[in-house]
């Protein structure tokens, strides 16, 4: 009897230990990312529901708000406990964690789904550490946009998109003659930058950008193109309201959807906005890069994944690693967002014109990284600065201008 | 003298959870803090010891600079603009006005919201193109400039006129409790005298509120230091740096920048500024106490 009932405890005991282990084997995640808004949500939503279709459990902790979601992260990582993955930006951010061994490489599922094969050169540098590929990219945004509303510009009589910087300013002039508002500024210091960055683009070239902000290169093109940058950013000064200090990009945004502006230079998730207003690119609005780009700027997300040793949430891993790169999910996730998928081999068709000449500026591999990508949280942060202090003081002349920007790299 | 020293062991252990508190979790991560200051941490806190580097790269930095200037110009003040403004709301509530409730309500309530309500309501009022500017011009002033907010000298103003509003009521209720503390007949022997009101308050009622107003200005000064949410929603630090403070500056820095080291070392200069500011005026307090004990 005694023995009866060992056996049975001891069955019972294996089953119970048994039954868990299948529910194991299904692969789990739980994402941590800052992606709440309405198109950021729907966008993360096409990633969870291929992840469920192949039998993954999914579990969301996103966090509205970039910092806070960053700063939550951060917490649970020191503590221990962190999430299976969390969206993170491409670029200098992510090597402290990989350093601290914290996060766990993924270089399996990037051979496996022949990654190599399918992403520009320059995205898979940026994907991996110490020759081990640990991001899942997610998708791109181009950063060098220039949104104008075509209704101002056929008021204003610009009958076609500005070529150089001397027609840019000739087609503001005509905006203001006509009563709107040239440049709808977002009056941010990480936006001021953004404008910064795509005219020093126009200016030094793909090249330039790259050994500037790569080799921090001092020399006499680098300088001068730093300087003809400034005169340019300066001169735009004429075009912007008072208003514009602290201005969201949103709010600038509105300003081009209500014809009370002419043109706003931001990034692609500025599209989100006009398709929430019901405005449809190359009709209501066009958009064109900064003039005489030879290239596009760009920033791009990806799923980074903290070391467990948990096997769900390794398999869970894996999973959401090839579900991220899975070439319809990269195409669906990027019509919600508005942004570009990440790999060149994907189908264009249901894409819009701006994303159609930016996924064809990425695979020509005409693309430089937005500072985020190629500079330290704090030379960033030094740049934002640098800019924001430019722009507000017109009294700075750009020679002396140029000398702080270098001095951000030290 | 045996029951005193057993009520003093009992005090002592009953005091010893805060004690272990106070050490280990104030001056604890304050130790901490200072420790930071000298290493080279950047997300994570690193035991790499560079020295005074931090601070060296500190003191470079225009936009801490910047954060000190401005701290001092609205601490200045903010703190003489709310006792100022203040005493003159207590002088006017203490005149035994008809609905005095009513008016100390609605002069203390701003103190009752917070900083970022603050901030947001004179944001609004003050942008030139939606605010007080556009609203005058839209009356017919046409040529009504009031742009403070977005002119890299005046910006940091309209912090201090938002933080007097905010603050104003507070002096104006300590304030007035003083002075309904102040006895009836050194009014009426004033007034027998033949003294005009005005000459009242400034020369016999001011000098009696020292205690009050001290009060005051040092839970105003308290809150001067801290100023980050005032700044982050009215201005957000601009234009440029013209209205950027020092927690702002600790704050981007840990987080944003990923910059323990030198927000640490930011924090250390806020801490020591703080206390080299304090430290004068509890030592003075603590002579008079020895003082008026030997008396």
């Amino acid at each position: 009897m005694k023995n009866k009932m060992k056996l049975l405890l001891a069955g019972a005991a294996l089953f119970a230990a048994l039954a868990p282990a299948h529910a194991e084997d299904k692969p789990k995640v739980e994402v941590m990312t800052s992606w709440t808004s309405g198109g950021e949500a729907a966008a993360l939503d096409v990633i969870k529901q291929e992840f469920e279709k192949r039998g993954g459990v999914w579990k969301d902790s996103s966090i509205a708000g970039f910092g806070a979601a960053d700063a939550a992260f951060q917490n649970r990582l020191v503590a221990g406990d962190p999430p299976t993955a969390k969206q993170s930006v491409l670029g200098f951010a992510n090597a402290d964690f990989v350093n601290q061994g914290l996060l766990s490489p993924i270089g399996e599922v990037a051979k496996a789904g022949k990654w190599a094969d399918v992403l520009p050169k320059s995205i898979l540098d940026l994907i991996s550490y110490n020759g081990q590929v640990y991001l899942s990219p997610t998708g791109a945004h181009g950063e060098s946009w220039v949104f104008y509303s075509k209704d101002t510009f056929a008021k204003a009589g610009i009958s076609e998109e500005p070529k150089s910087w001397d027609e840019f300013f000739a087609a503001l002039d005509k905006l203001k003659a006509s009563g709107v508002q040239p440049v709808a500024w977002g009056g941010q210091s990480w936006q001021e930058s953004k404008v910064f960055n795509m005219i020093l683009l126009t200016q030094v070239g793909i090249d330039g950008f790259l050994k500037i902000y790569a080799d921090k290169d001092k020399g006499e093109a680098s300088t001068a193109g730093v300087k003809k940058t400034l005169d340019i950013l300066g001169k735009l000064r004429a075009y912007v309201d008072a208003g514009a200090p602290g201005r969201n990009w949103n709010d600038a945004t509105a300003m081009i959807i209500s014809g009370k502006a002419g043109v706003q230079f931001m990034g692609d998730w500025a599209k989100g906005e006009f398709i929430a207003a019901g405005k449809e690119a190359g009709k209501d609005y066009g958009c064109m890069l900064a003039p005489q780009s030879p290239g596009m700027v760009y920033v791009a997300d990806s799923f980074s994944f903290p070391k467990l040793t948990d096997p769900a949430a390794q398999k869970g891993q894996a999973l959401l690693a090839e579900v991220a790169m899975d070439p319809a999910v990269q195409v669906e996730f990027s019509l919600k967002k508005g942004s570009v998928p990440m790999r060149t081999d994907v189908d264009k068709s249901k894409l819009d014109v701006c994303a159609q000449k930016g996924l064809e500026l990425m695979s020509e591999g005409k693309i430089v990284p937005d500072q985020a990508l190629i500079l330290s949280p704090q030379q960033a942060g030094a740049l934002n600065d640098f800019v924001d202090e430019f722009w507000s003081n017109p009294s700075e002349d750009s020679a002396s201008g140029a000398e702080k920007f270098f001095a951000i790299f030290e | 003298m045996q029951a005193k020293r057993r009520r003093s062991s009992a005090a002592t252990i009953a005091l010893l959870p805060t004690w272990i508190a106070a050490i280990f979790i104030y001056i604890g991560t304050m130790v901490w803090s200072v420790r930071l200051s000298f290493t080279d941490s950047t997300i994570f806190p690193s035991s790499n010891y560079v020295g005074f580097a931090q601070y060296a790269r500190l003191f470079r930095t225009s936009r801490w600079l910047a954060s000190l200037e401005n701290v001092l110009i609205f601490g200045v003040l903010y703190v003489a603009g709310c006792l100022a403004l203040g005493f003159v709301l207590a002088a006017s509530l203490d005149r035994k006005v008809r609905f005095e409730a009513m008016f100390r309500t609605i002069f203390l309530y701003p103190y009752a919201m917070s900083f970022v309500v603050t901030g947001l309501i004179w944001q609004w009022m003050l942008n030139p193109t939606f605010g007080i500017q556009a609203s005058v011009r839209a009356l017919g002033w046409q040529n009504f400039a009031f742009d403070w907010i977005v002119s890299r000298d005046m910006a940091i103003y309209t912090v201090v006129f938002a933080g007097i509003w905010q603050g104003a009521g507070l002096v104006m209720v300590i304030a007035l409790s003083g002075m309904r503390g102040i006895g009836e007949e050194q009014w009426k022997a004033a007034q027998i005298d033949g003294i005009p009101v005005w000459r009242i308050y400034l020369s016999i009622i001011l000098p009696q509120l020292g205690p009050a107003l001290a009060a005051s200005s040092m839970l105003l000064s308290m809150g001067v230091i801290k100023t980050y949410d005032l700044v982050v929603a009215l201005t957000g630090g601009g234009p440029g740096f013209s209205t950027e403070v020092p927690a702002k500056f600790i704050m981007d820095n840990l987080f944003e920048r990923q910059n323990l080291g030198l927000a640490s070392a930011g924090a250390t200069v806020l801490v020591l500024s703080v206390v080299m500011a304090v430290a004068p005026f509890r030592y003075a307090l603590y002579m008079r106490a020895r003082r008026k004990g030997a008396q």
